[in-house]
């Protein structure tokens, strides 16, 4: 009978296979934002130890570099509200059930450290303001990388929230990354490439890749990184990018091209370990069976 | 010192008792008057989808311009219909039965829609309901994702949030909200959530009692994933089968945990970028102090 076919017994889950949660609407702005709030935040917490080890080069590269990665990145949460105009409500209440809301807050104070840090140092007066604005900046900094895994892990998608204790090692690592071959291409343009850059660069484009993989194990069968064909190509070339761009880094040595092609794959890397995350997001919250074996984990 | 007199108390008492609704699935008759008359009090837009295919459900989910939603199960009677009936629902029904649900914002004791809202737009009113302020919400979109069960929408046209307000213009002139009122069944019940607790409980044994042992209570128990829903529901089959969460759960009761992870990776950065600088530097005070006599 033709009824017997519409049962809970039919390949599709739950009802009609419908979503039991709602997928995240956030465009690839967003994605594109974790990318340049951890480029900002960790080039914030680099430029800071190099001020502080008397390193005033890379200071100054890795300050540029923190305002390279912070000047877009308002834009790109602005972009994505539904009510551009209405920003400033992001800071109209403190509320620290709301990562989001404690993000803005962060962003508050990092933008002017950071900003504040990287105009004293250009004009290369009070150094010790500098350093205190750069210390500023490298605290919020540090936290700038890691708030949005508390942002998408406080949500009902079940391969976000089962991730909360591995995605922030994954943004803190691709942010160490993307900092390290920006200050590097920095640093290579106006002499030599910096080789604390270097490795900053390329051991947090290893550090990504290893925390990815870590943590897509962890999440088993909640895991989309592999179920969802264009999170898993996302996620491969990330992985290819960013472990051949590490290697590239080291290998490049002097030479400006090779530096700068290797540094621009562990940045694509890094955006796309980001954009992997939300499509992860999505195609997770989507399947009904999977938020069914989320709630039947013990 | 603040003394508590009786003045203050009665203060107290009046405050509004909180509301609900209980959704009686058995009785539903599947007539979408609640999701009409939702539509008409809330002035919600109405746009032609085509048909899904799946019954009589073309609605699909609850989002920003849907906040009833009726779902249409369509099962074997065999499967569904308690003993005593089955011979004479299989008779008038060829062998099938509909299980239809009318589906509605659970107005969470643990609201995870409010909890994340970085703007204060979600708020709990008077009435212990959750309701988005449209003057205050920017849009972000976050409330979304964190609903347990995906009721809260973006709206593409207003680019706001969007859900049931339990008809709280409705509530503060003492009516009752659209659907129930329009309801012909009485499958959705208003009224204080104890009186519909109580309610549900009586009705449940009353189905038990007649044979119904597929029968259960969704959103009844306080101590759930989030804390108690405001609107509960009587079903007869496993809640996935209505599209329905088994186990919601409000994420931000993880907050701590997902903070922690958060700082203890940021330190990691700042301790793993201090310790590559420093060593540097050892080096090149080595390589310096080796190169000067």
């Amino acid at each position: 009978m033709t009824v017997a076919t519409s049962t809970g017994s039919s390949s599709t889950a739950g009802y009609y296979g419908q979503p039991i949660v709602a997928p995240h609407v956030w465009e690839d702005t967003i994605g594109w934002y974790f990318f340049t709030g951890g480029l900002a935040g960790a080039s914030a917490v680099l430029a800071s130890a190099a001020d502080i080890a008397g390193k005033q080069r890379l200071a100054t590269h890795a300050r540029r570099a923190a305002m390279i990665g912070l000047v877009p990145s308002p834009l790109l949460l602005i972009a994505d509200l539904g009510r551009p105009e209405r920003f400033a409500n992001m800071l109209r209440v403190v509320k620290p059930t709301s990562p989001m809301n404690i993000g803005s807050w962060l962003l508050a104070v990092f933008a002017p450290a950071a900003g504040g840090a990287w105009i004293l140092g250009e004009l290369g007066r009070l150094p010790t303001s500098t350093r205190m604005l750069g210390l500023v900046g490298a605290v919020t900094g540090a936290v700038v990388t890691t708030y949005t895994a508390v942002l998408v892990t406080n949500t009902a998608t079940p391969a976000w929230h089962e991730a909360k204790g591995e995605l922030p090692y994954v943004f803190a690592a691709s942010a160490a990354g993307s900092a390290g071959a920006t200050v590097t291409v920095l640093s290579a343009m106006s002499g030599r490439p910096d080789p604390i850059a270097v490795a900053v660069g390329a051991g947090g484009a290893v550090a990504e890749a290893i925390a990815s993989t870590v943590m897509q194990r962890r999440l088993g069968d909640l895991s989309t990184y592999h179920s969802d064909a264009p999170t898993r190509r996302l996620d491969r070339l990330a992985k290819l990018l960013s472990i051949g761009g590490a290697v590239g880094l080291v290998a490049a040595r002097q030479s400006r091209l090779r530096t700068s092609i290797a540094a621009a794959a562990v940045l694509t890397g890094s955006v796309c370990v980001r954009l992997a995350v939300l499509r992860a997001g999505t195609a997770s919250a989507s399947d009904p069976a999977s938020v069914l074996r989320q709630q039947q984990r013990p | 010192m603040t003394v508590v007199d009786h003045q203050d108390l009665s203060v107290d008492a009046s405050a509004p008792e909180r509301v609900g609704f209980f959704t009686d699935t058995t009785v539903c008759i599947g007539c979408k008057a609640c999701e009409v008359a939702c539509k008409e009090w809330n002035e919600l837009p109405s746009e032609v989808r085509g048909l899904t295919g799946h019954s009589y459900d073309n609605t699909v989910a609850l989002d920003a311009t849907h906040w009833r939603h009726v779902a249409f199960v369509e099962q074997p009677a065999d499967v569904a219909v308690p003993d005593a009936l089955a011979d004479q629902l299989r008779a008038q029904a060829s062998s099938m039965v509909w299980l239809m649900s009318s589906d509605v914002c659970k107005h969470c004791t643990e609201a995870a829609c409010l909890d994340v809202c970085p703007t204060g737009s979600l708020v709990r009113t008077e009435f212990d309901t959750v309701v988005v302020q449209p003057d205050i919400c920017n849009g972000c979109g976050y409330c979304v994702p964190a609903c347990p069960f995906g009721v809260i929408g973006r709206d593409d046209h207003s680019g706001q949030a969007a859900k049931c307000t339990l008809c709280y213009d409705r509530l503060r002139s003492d009516r009752t909200p659209a659907c129930a009122q329009a309801c012909p069944t009485d499958s959705i019940q208003f009224g204080p959530l104890k009186e519909l607790r109580e309610r549900a409980s009586q009705r449940l044994d009353e189905l038990r009692g007649a044979g119904d042992h597929r029968a259960r209570l969704y959103g009844h128990d306080e101590d759930d994933g989030v804390g108690g829903m405001g609107a509960m529901f009587l079903l007869r089959d496993d809640p996935e089968v209505y599209g329905l969460p088994p186990a919601p759960r409000t994420t931000t009761r993880d907050l701590a945990s997902m903070w922690k992870s958060a700082f203890t990776a940021a330190t990691a950065l700042g301790v793993s970028i201090g310790a590559v600088v420093s060593v540097a530097s050892l080096f090149t005070r080595a390589g310096r102090s080796g190169k000067r006599p």
